[in-house]
């Protein structure tokens, strides 16, 4: 049975231990921020932070999270908002919205360990999450926003202090 | 062509509760609605419209008939209403409504949101605000005909009163006669306050931050997980058999159902059950079903095709959409002729969030919470499949992971209801996403056939356009079908786009309906619906017959784009004709640099379109600059210029975000969508295989709005009929490789090069 922090709570999984972490958020502890899209790890709309990565929850088994620190879009702003979030709504990135949780928890991981990204760099962190409405040209965007605002500086002093 | 009849919402736009004292109507429903945004305070309300109400606190609910599902519809009606109101747009409340006869016709497609609310949004703000003038100019004991409304305020001079205190003093007038409606005084646009300027879509924070409800994410306790196993085929089979021995095995497994569907939408189902999503999962890959299939089940593309060719050689078939006289005999004597078959492969929606329902029973009441963009044509479904009154069923809509037309075709919430009804428990349905790409009502494949005649000169005398594909309408929605000359129905989302505005002399248009494409799936509307394709015929063809006959594309098109005869537009929402297409055509090609030098191997390509109907054109044009790889046949796009003139524009940053997702969907559709449909089942059932445009796909775009008062019409999906013309037309300008077929893949270029 697998224990690990959820946004800074511990949490237990009930389920199998190779219960997809994905339906363990969703259905076990209620965080529905977290999307289903493909389950195949190819769209992105899954991805949440362990322990500071960005993984596709649809592909990890929650037992793979044992004893680890999972952060989901409900968490990522820790109480508040965080620069990434507020960079898509001054973009005004999101159309159908479905993805953006996954785009949003990807470009977090993106700033914090590269704190100014190229377009390139952008485009290939950014590629394996589908945005079907192709809201591709403001997501760019929302990201440059992000990185300007210093996202990624204050992701990577926030990690010192947790390490 | 004419549309089909809309019923016209504006028609129960008066019928209104009586006051204040009206005030639990409405609100106790939409306090549940599924999807508000927005500050409310439940205190009574004055409701001069069934559109909105203003309660004593001064907030605004407005009540929104069509679904979020990026467009941010919500928030560009709410500001018609909220300019022409005279409101404060931090004051207003947008409300998604659950279905209500009262609404009339519930649907969100065709880019027909904007366009059609528009007229009567306006009229019914402007009724409120004449009431409340009236009624503030009494408690500020001044002549109403001096007094003005600003940002939620009643003013004379400098005293004000807000709309909160004059809604909590009541007796204000609801009603209106129809010679006062009709004399309304709709705010001139350099009166408009909220209406174009800059501004936020309300939908989105909650997007960025996980608390954005959609309809997978809708619960209730005590509900029964449900994945489906589809069968072989969508139409034609029959359940034999289900083992469910190893299914037994699976933790939380709960049994399963065979579905009996009255209403014939599911046949062949089987729901997996379980506690949990994991465990149906699990248990739909454990139960062993067989089937027993019928003759679709060995339907493959090759067969499609030859149906729709067969179905274009036989010139009696199918029904006449354009039918000038003098076709024929324009032929007989061309100085000069063109002909050119164009096809489509199959596109899937794809749309991110997998289809889902959840069902149950609640007093009385069947409820039915999902996304869904055409709640009014699947409640009598449901009524049928369910076996009671719609009146007793209601459909809640979510906030829609993505639409794009699938969500029209309310199919998938059938089952969900047939178990929950079966088991007398709420039940959750989710498809995987394979099981969505299966039961997808997918843009069916099409064919075309593009004859021109030209006289002297190179002038076109005369064009002949055939188009076989499987029809939506035909299947889902056949009350929806208008009839051609010949007096034969035809499915319009399967058609427009080839009753263009260029004048081409003596004009045919004849719509097929591909009969074994209907059986064999259930074909739906793609984002863009016929002129996603009809357009890659006109556009591509319009290209061959200048190049055919010696002229420039651009020139060529502007001849033809002259405005005359039928072509010459009208009021409503089509003044000003193809003139207005050839003024973006113009606008387009001299941005991009028409006309210019180029390096080798690279091209620009014109295209163009009024949209989506004739009746509300969007008149949108572009250029595509390409570069080809003459060894591998790679298409590299560096650049997408477009032009549209969609009359006024409500909410210009939405505007320019659904252009950029329509254009980016054009290119998508163009080089990297397309699926395989063999023996009964479309083979690319999830990404990998299915291929949609990533973000390092994306060109330059350069994307202009004609500054207009015109009318507004449509922005979702105009800008995704022009790019694969227009980057067909460029790759030929490129290297001299005319493409003919969608997507276009390397392969065919190559082919082309061969062929030039």
């Amino acid at each position: 049975m697998a224990t690990f922090k959820v946004n800074g709570r511990q949490m237990e999984a009930s389920g199998p231990d190779d219960a997809p972490l994905l339906w363990v958020l969703r259905d076990e502890l209620g965080l529905t921020g977290t999307k289903f899209g493909c389950g195949v790890g190819q769209c992105g709309a899954c991805t949440v932070h362990v322990d500071g990565q960005a993984v596709r929850s649809c592909l990890t088994p929650v037992s793979a999270v044992d004893g680890m620190s999972v952060t989901t879009i409900e968490g990522l702003g820790a109480g508040g908002v965080h620069p990434v979030q507020a960079a898509w709504v001054e973009a005004q990135a999101p159309q159908c919205g479905y993805c953006q949780s996954g785009q949003i928890m990807q470009a977090a991981a993106l700033l914090a360990a590269n704190p100014n990204p190229s377009d390139a760099e952008i485009a290939a962190a950014m590629d394996g999450n589908l945005c079907r409405c192709m809201a591709y040209v403001r997501i760019r965007k929302a990201v440059k926003l992000a990185a300007r605002k210093g996202a990624g500086r204050s992701a990577a002093r926030k990690a010192e202090v947790r390490s | 062509m004419n549309r089909p009849m809309i019923p016209d919402p504006s028609r129960r736009r008066f019928l209104i509760a009586a006051g204040a004292a009206g005030a639990a109507f409405g609100f106790a429903a939409t306090a549940e609605a599924a999807v508000s945004m927005g500050p409310y305070s439940g205190a009574p309300a004055f409701e001069p419209s069934l559109w909105y109400a203003i309660d004593a606190q001064g907030i605004v609910t407005v009540n929104v008939v069509r679904a979020e599902m990026g467009q941010h519809v919500g928030t560009a009606l709410a500001r018609i209403v909220a300019d022409e109101l005279e409101a404060d747009w931090d004051k207003v409340r947008i409300v998604h409504v659950d279905t209500d006869p009262k609404w009339g016709l519930m649907v969100t497609g065709g880019s027909w949101s904007v366009w059609q609310s528009y007229p009567f949004l306006s009229q019914a703000g402007a009724a409120g605000r004449i009431a409340l003038i009236e009624a503030g100019a009494k408690m500020l004991g001044a002549p109403a005909s001096s007094c003005i409304a600003r940002k939620g305020k009643v003013f004379a001079g400098r005293r004000s009163v807000s709309f909160g205190d004059i809604v909590a003093k009541g007796g204000l007038r609801t009603g209106f006669t129809d010679k006062e409606l009709a004399a309304l005084p709709i705010k001139p646009a350099s009166e408009r306050r909220l209406i174009g300027g800059e501004f936020q879509a309300r939908d989105i924070p909650a997007k960025t931050d996980g608390s954005a409800v959609f309809g997978i994410d809708a619960k209730i306790a005590g509900m029964v997980y449900a994945r489906p196993v589809l069968p072989p085929t969508r139409n034609e089979s029959k359940v034999t058999s289900v083992d469910e021995s190893a299914a037994k095995a699976i933790p939380g497994y709960r049994g399963h159902l065979v579905l009996d569907d009255p209403s014939g939408t599911v046949p062949g189902w089987v729901l997996a059950l379980g506690d949990s999503f994991i465990a149906a999962d699990r248990a739909v890959r454990a139960l062993k079903v067989s089937w027993e299939n019928g003759p679709t089940a060995k339907v493959s593309d090759a067969d499609l095709e030859a149906r729709a060719r067969a179905l274009i050689a036989d010139e009696s078939a199918g029904s006449l959409v354009v039918a000038d006289p003098g076709v024929e005999a324009a032929f007989a004597a061309a100085k000069s002729k063109l002909e050119a078959e164009y096809a489509t492969d199959a596109a899937l929606h794809f749309q991110m969030e997998p289809l889902n329902a959840l069902a149950f029973e609640r007093n009385g009441v069947f409820e039915i919470h999902t996304g869904n963009q055409w709640q009014s044509l699947i409640l009598p479904t449901l009524a049928k499949a369910l076996g009671r009154p719609e009146a007793s069923i209601v459909l809640k809509t979510y906030l829609l992971g993505g639409g794009f037309g699938r969500r029209l075709n309310g199919d998938y919430a059938v089952p969900a209801a047939l178990a929950a009804k079966a088991l007398g428990k709420p039940v959750k349905l989710v498809f995987t996403r394979e099981d969505d790409t299966l039961f997808d009502s997918f843009r069916s494949p099409s064919v075309q056939r593009v004859r021109m005649a030209f006289g002297e000169g190179g002038r076109v005398t005369a064009m002949d356009h055939a188009a076989a594909a499987g029809w939506p309408t035909e299947v889902m929605a056949p009350f929806f079908m208008p009839k051609g000359a010949n007096d034969r129905p035809f499915d319009p989302f399967a058609i427009n786009g080839a009753n263009h505005w260029y004048n081409v002399g003596a004009h045919r248009v004849r719509a097929l309906s591909n009969d074994l494409a209907n059986r064999a799936f259930r074909p739906g509307w793609l984002r863009s619906v016929g002129p996603g394709w009809t357009n890659w015929a006109v556009e591509s063809a319009m290209d061959e017959a200048a190049h055919a006959t010696g002229q420039d594309p651009l020139a060529f098109r502007l001849k033809m784009l002259d405005g005359a005869g039928r072509n010459a537009g009208s009021a409503p929402s089509a003044v000003g004709g193809a003139k207005r297409q050839a003024a973006v055509l113009s606008r387009v090609a001299k941005a991009a640099g028409w006309g210019g030098k180029l390096p080798a191997g690279v091209g620009l390509g014109l295209a163009t379109t009024f949209g989506q109907e004739r009746d509300m054109p969007t008149w949108t044009a572009c250029a595509a600059r390409v570069r080809v790889d003459g060894k591998t046949g790679a298409v590299k796009v560096e650049k997408l210029h477009l032009v549209v003139d969609a009359g006024a524009i409500i909410h210009p940053d939405g505007a320019l975000a659904q252009m950029e997702g329509a254009a980016l969907w054009g290119l998508s559709l163009a080089l990297h969508e397309g699926a395989t449909f063999k023996d009964g089942q479309i083979q690319e059932t999830n990404l990998g295989a299915y291929t949609p445009l990533r973000m390092s796909d994306v060109p330059d775009l350069a994307i202009e709005f004609v500054d207009s008062d015109h009318a507004p019409v449509g922005l979702g999906e105009p800008a995704t009929t022009v790019v694969a013309p227009a980057l067909g037309n460029a790759i030929f300008n490129a290297v001299g490789a005319r493409v003919r077929r969608l997507p276009i893949r390397p392969e065919a270029v190559l082919a082309a090069l061969k062929t030039r």
